[in-house]
């Protein structure tokens, strides 16, 4: 196994404020990793600073073996990219939206349309490409993104809160297809998330970030078993180890508290 | 549960060959990237104003009421001196000119939109040089004005102004209004990279509009005004538009290659320059 993506003592300050600090961390090829951790605690930053979109204060990071300062272009061309905001125009079809980045991203013309009708299809949207994105619902847009992001057959997808304000089906939706992909092209997938379902049960291994600093990184397994509780769920884990930064922290504590109770009971 | 059951085989997606990820090496394939880059962010702009074009039917509104209800009453009070041409005339250009500064100095509310959208961090992610994205959208601002250009026109025809119909001289109109739009978009998109929310950027540009536009030959020539505002028109961008499309566009006046190089060669450089700021500023606007 090979790491496909390395970050080394990598540190973002805005001002005074170090919003990520001196972060390391290495992910392999066809991991699904998870980075998990309350609002605030540098997960975005750290996936910009990834993405190119901002550049570390210090340290380094690599993505598929190129230096996200150093050589720009080519870890743009190695990454697929979703935004947290569901950012297709809706004034285009989906096929346009994503003939503009198959442009963007170089797709050679004589495979554009072949391409991009191949990756409509795989999210499902090959009907209604043909329709302005703004009659498509939350989950389809999300979609639409996904296959935006693969047009260039990335190495690696990062996804910051792929699943955030949708409903329990195109959630479900959209993971589906994240793992076909793994399962069908080995893709290195990089996710930040706040649900600890889909957390637990999707990704290889987890990071916690807490004030800038990873907290702990394991398996879902391993870090579940390491806190001390038993039958301990990834909610827990999650308290254990950001709960201070919450400021109402008993009561988040007692809320998880009382959803594994439910759990055990039911 | 599964949402895709019409997938063709999805193993395509893995076995389909790479794309290719050569970047281009020489100077010259660094260029056509370049271009060609800039040219798919303006293409983006003309899809989305063929789905939909009422937004430049509400945007015509304002031009057709200055000419008709300004222009029509000044051009009878002949209170502003305007040598042989009539002032309908002398202001239909100014006119045009204008409506290019008003959709354009907004522009940068749309870079904040696309901001907290997630576009720019998508654009910005992608392999596109910062340049064409700036200069894209410039360029999309340009693309905006051309309506603007054909309902003056149309509109000055309905009122009598004798107009210049070569067509290298309409060609020029539109490279002006082009390129007045492209440098004041980006002007607008360089005050959105550093102010960043919507609020600030509509306030300084209602800010700006109003000295932009009336310390110009717009309306009035520049002869008539003080002297300190006289050299605010001289240093205004707008009066070379205004000028370089006053000069192309009237059938009456006089046509001097000269300064209407001078007029283009000046927004160029402007626009060039600003451009090149624009690009260093545009990954701020994410920060």
């Amino acid at each position: 196994m090979t790491a496909i993506i390395e970050v080394s003592h990598l540190v973002k300050m805005f001002g005074d404020h170090a919003a990520v600090n001196d972060v390391s961390l290495s992910v392999e090829k066809g991991e699904v990793f998870g980075l998990l951790g309350p609002n605030g605690a540098g997960k975005s930053t750290t996936i910009k600073m990834l993405t190119t979109l901002l550049s570390p204060s210090s340290g380094r990071a690599s993505v598929n073996g190129f230096d996200i300062v150093q050589q720009t272009t080519a870890v743009r061309h190695s990454l697929g990219y979703v935004p947290q905001a569901l950012s297709a125009d809706g004034n285009l079809t989906g096929f346009e939206n994503l003939l503009i980045f198959a442009k963007l991203y170089d797709v050679p013309r004589a495979i554009r349309t072949q391409r991009i009708n191949e990756v409509l299809s795989y999210v499902g949207l090959l009907d209604v490409g043909k329709q302005l994105v703004r009659t498509y619902s939350g989950g389809m847009i999300r979609r639409l993104e996904v296959a935006q992001s693969l047009l260039h057959q990335p190495s690696v997808l990062f996804l910051d809160e792929p699943t955030v304000g949708l409903d329990p089906i195109a959630r479900q939706a959209i993971w589906d297809h994240l793992m076909d992909l793994r399962a069908d092209s080995n893709m290195t997938i990089f996710v930040t998330t706040h649900s600890m379902e889909e957390a637990d049960s999707l990704c290889t291994r987890i990071g916690i970030m807490h004030r800038g600093q990873i907290a702990v990184i394991g398996t879902p397994a391993e870090l579940k078993a390491n806190i001390g509780i038993e039958n301990a769920t990834l909610d827990d884990v999650f308290v254990h180890y950001a709960g201070d930064a919450l400021e109402s922290g008993g009561s988040y504590r007692e809320a998880s508290r009382a959803r594994r109770t439910a759990r055990r009971l039911g | 549960m599964k949402l895709h059951e019409q997938d063709a085989q999805p193993a395509d997606l893995a076995n389909t060959p790479i794309v290719s990820q050569a970047q281009p090496t020489t100077p010259l394939a660094v260029i056509a990237d370049f271009f060609l880059k800039t040219f798919t962010i303006a293409e983006w702009e003309i899809r989305k104003l063929r789905h939909d074009f009422s937004d430049l039917i509400t945007r015509a509104v304002q031009p057709v009421l200055w000419l008709l209800v300004f222009g029509e009453t000044f051009t009878r009070i002949r209170a502003i001196p305007t040598g042989n041409m009539s002032y309908l005339e002398f202001m239909a250009p100014g006119i045009l000119s204008q409506s290019v500064l008003f959709l354009a100095i907004f522009g940068g509310i749309a870079v904040v939109w696309e901001r907290d959208l997630g576009v720019i961090h998508k654009f910005l992610a992608s392999p596109t040089p910062r340049g064409s994205l700036v200069l894209g959208k410039a360029l999309s601002a340009g693309i905006r004005a051309l309506p603007q250009a054909l309902i003056i026109y149309m509109l000055a025809l309905i009122l009598g102004v004798r107009m210049n119909y070569n067509p290298l001289a309409l060609l020029g109109v539109c490279i002006f209004a082009i390129l007045g739009a492209a440098c004041f978009s980006t002007f607008s998109l360089i005050i959105a990279c550093l102010l960043k929310t919507r609020d600030r950027v509509m306030g300084i540009g209602q800010v700006l509009t109003m000295p932009l536009f009336f310390a110009s030959n717009a309306i009035y020539p520049i002869d008539i005004m003080p002297k300190p505002l006289q050299v605010i028109a001289h240093i205004n961008p707008l009066s070379y538009v205004v000028d370089g499309i006053r000069s192309l566009m009237i059938a009456d006046a006089a046509i001097n290659l000269n300064t209407i190089g001078l007029d283009f060669g000046i927004l160029a450089v402007v626009t060039i320059v600003l451009v090149i700021i624009g690009s260093n500023l545009y990954p701020r606007i994410i920060q």
